[in-house]
């Protein structure tokens, strides 16, 4: 799909920029309709044979009391929570990939969420933040200080970011090195994660394994609002900046000769994708490589233009990750998959062929 | 432009820079000619507040620049650089980030005005909506030049704006920068190393020797003991047809 081509192939000047505006509208419209279409579908989906009408019915106020009980204890926080965390991980990837000139950065690439990871656990395990409490795996951890795993997870991330942006700045490392930073951060996180495991009892083991996988079913209302409302401010922030994003396009010394205060700029940047890439794993677990996939097809038909990237890449990660909880919950159904697992499976091929494609260029 | 007693020195101890002074009037093309290390993209850079000068003053209308905040300073002073990326935005959303130090949410119907005018100026409306990074390298120069003239500044740095075009583009493009300055009467400072080029274009000559000012005026200051001062070659100035050309001897 490419836009340019069919426009440039027409109309020039004014008139082939509006309608390549028009354009871009069209495409985040049909983005949040496939979502929405997304979020019914999943509606419907699950093992209990719910229609859409009785779905309807019962998120009206009808329904008896069982269909409100899958509707709007389980499906609905499932949805909202795929929804909110996809926007993040995307949302954090994307402005990564600006502030840091390099198409192969999220927060999963450079080790950010596996620093978050460790936090966690070492949140969960030694200062006892959460706790598995019924014989119910799937739905029985419950963390008991959301505060707690929050900061610690936090400031796990923000360990890997400073050292990202130390060879960023200092070193003026190229993408790939930082990438190969990224990998040796991500194993000494997950190293030390192990070793926490290791040490700690077989309930908090647990915990702490079944929530490395990634799971969308965890989090309760009050977890996902915070998710949702530390991603919409920071979403805020990165539009607010969208020109300055724009700018940084061009190198760093074209944004400053445009007035953009470009350390300030990266900095607070980082620091929030950084926060609500945390805060995602934090709640849900790592779940990788949605911040490489989704901005990177709504870049298709966007470019780097980030008044239309942003919230285009909100929409894309959260109607991905919807996708893949829906994949993992059909495929093998009623087992669940593991979400991270799945997104692994898409991610991974994207990531190649990014790689494959700028050795060629 | 006005420049006076300007030093810079890195913070490890080496100056680079020291007591330059020049005028520029406005409308005036100005070549920064040195050899390399002579400093010239340094002093450039402190301009545009890339790099902090020690000392000194640049007034432009009476405004000190070095004093200014970043979005006043690109009000300015617009900076054209070497070999820039070409990013994956439109060239009209290119020439609108020109505008960028004049937006407060976003986009003005007065900004796309500017930007469509010159667009069709320029005679880059058939590019409007092209990637940057699918133009060829003069296309992309004119089109960040744009940019920098969407900028409104009063002072126009270019760092060797033609260093990866061919003869042609090298031709238009500082034809391109010597009428549009005029027009709009924008003090322009280039840091060049082609002699020819600069003697073809430029009203203005300023030599730099070891981070200090040797020679500055008009045409002719570009003698041929100021280019073995700088230089360290002998050369002569001569006219074919009309034209002054340096022909270094070997």
């Amino acid at each position: 799909m490419n836009l340019h081509r069919k426009v440039s192939a027409g109309l020039t000047g004014r008139a082939g920029y509006n309608l390549l505006l028009r354009r871009k509208w069209l495409a985040m419209a049909a983005l949040a309709c496939l979502l929405a279409a997304l979020v019914l579908v999943s509606l419907t989906t699950g093992s209990s044979g719910l229609t859409l009408g009785t779905v309807l019915e019962t998120l009206l106020g009808g329904g008896t009391a069982q269909t409100r009980a899958i509707v709007c204890n389980v499906r609905l926080p499932r949805i909202a929570a795929a929804m909110a965390v996809g926007a993040a991980l995307a949302l954090s990837g994307c402005v990564m990939q600006g502030v840091l000139h390099n198409p192969l950065a999220s927060a999963s690439t450079l080790g950010v969420s596996q620093g978050a990871a460790f936090g966690a656990a070492l949140a969960i395990i030694v200062l006892d933040a959460g706790t598995q409490n019924a014989a119910n795996a799937a739905s029985a951890v419950t963390i008991r200080s959301p505060g707690t795993v929050t900061v610690c997870a936090f400031l796990g991330g923000l360990a890997t970011t400073a050292v990202v942006l130390g060879l960023a700045r200092a070193r003026r490392a190229s993408p790939t090195t930082m990438i190969l930073a990224g990998v040796a951060l991500s194993s000494l996180f997950s190293g030390a994660t192990t070793l926490l495991q290791y040490f700690a009892d077989d309930v908090q083991t647990a915990t702490v394994v079944y929530w490395t996988f990634g799971d969308l079913g965890r989090p309760g209302w009050r977890e996902i609002g915070l998710i949702a409302a530390v991603t919409a401010a920071a979403f805020l922030y990165f539009l607010w900046n969208r020109w300055n994003y724009n700018a940084l396009e061009g190198g760093v010394q074209t944004a400053r000769s445009l007035g953009v205060r470009v350390d300030l700029l990266s900095y607070a940047s980082m620091i929030l994708c950084t926060l609500i890439a945390a805060i995602s794993v934090a709640f849900v677990g790592t779940i990788s490589f949605v911040g490489i996939i989704a901005p990177h097809m709504v870049r298709r038909f966007t470019g780097s233009d980030y008044r239309f990237l942003l919230p285009c890449s909100a929409l894309g990660g959260g109607a991905l990750l919807l996708l893949g909880d829906l994949v993992s919950r059909t495929v093998m159904s009623p087992a669940v998959l593991p979400i991270g697992a799945i997104t692994s499976f898409l991610g991974a091929p994207v990531f190649l062929y990014i790689v494959f494609r700028r050795e060629a260029l | 432009m006005e420049v006076r007693d300007l030093s810079f020195s890195y913070p490890c101890g080496r100056q680079i820079l020291k007591d330059i002074s020049f005028t520029a009037p406005a409308g005036d093309f100005l070549a920064i000619l040195g050899n390399n290390g002579a400093g010239k993209s340094t002093l450039l850079k402190c301009f545009d507040h890339i790099l902090r000068p020690q000392s000194g003053t640049v007034t432009v209308e009476g405004t000190d620049l070095l004093t200014l905040k970043p979005a006043e300073l690109a009000r300015q002073v617009a900076f054209l650089a070497q070999g820039a990326e070409g990013a994956r935005l439109t060239v009209y959303d290119t020439l609108l980030l020109g505008r960028k130090p004049y937006m407060k949410w976003g986009v003005a119907p007065e900004d796309r005005a500017i930007v469509e005018e010159t667009l069709a100026r320029m005679e880059l409306e058939h590019l409007a909506v092209r990637y940057l990074d699918q133009l060829s390298g003069g296309e992309r120069q004119k089109v960040l030049l744009a940019r920098a003239l969407v900028q409104e500044p009063k002072v126009l740095l270019l760092d060797e704006p033609t260093s990866n075009l061919d003869l042609r583009n090298q031709y238009e493009v500082l034809d391109l920068v010597r009428q549009e300055c005029r027009r709009r009467q924008i003090t322009a400072v280039m840091v060049i190393h082609d002699l020819n080029l600069a003697l073809r274009f430029c009203d203005r000559f300023l030599f730099l020797h070891q981070g200090q000012v040797l020679a500055e005026g008009p045409m002719s200051v570009v003698t041929p003991e100021h280019i073995r001062a700088v230089y360290g070659i002998d050369a002569s100035v001569e006219r074919i047809q009309g034209t002054p050309v340096v022909v270094p001897r070997l």
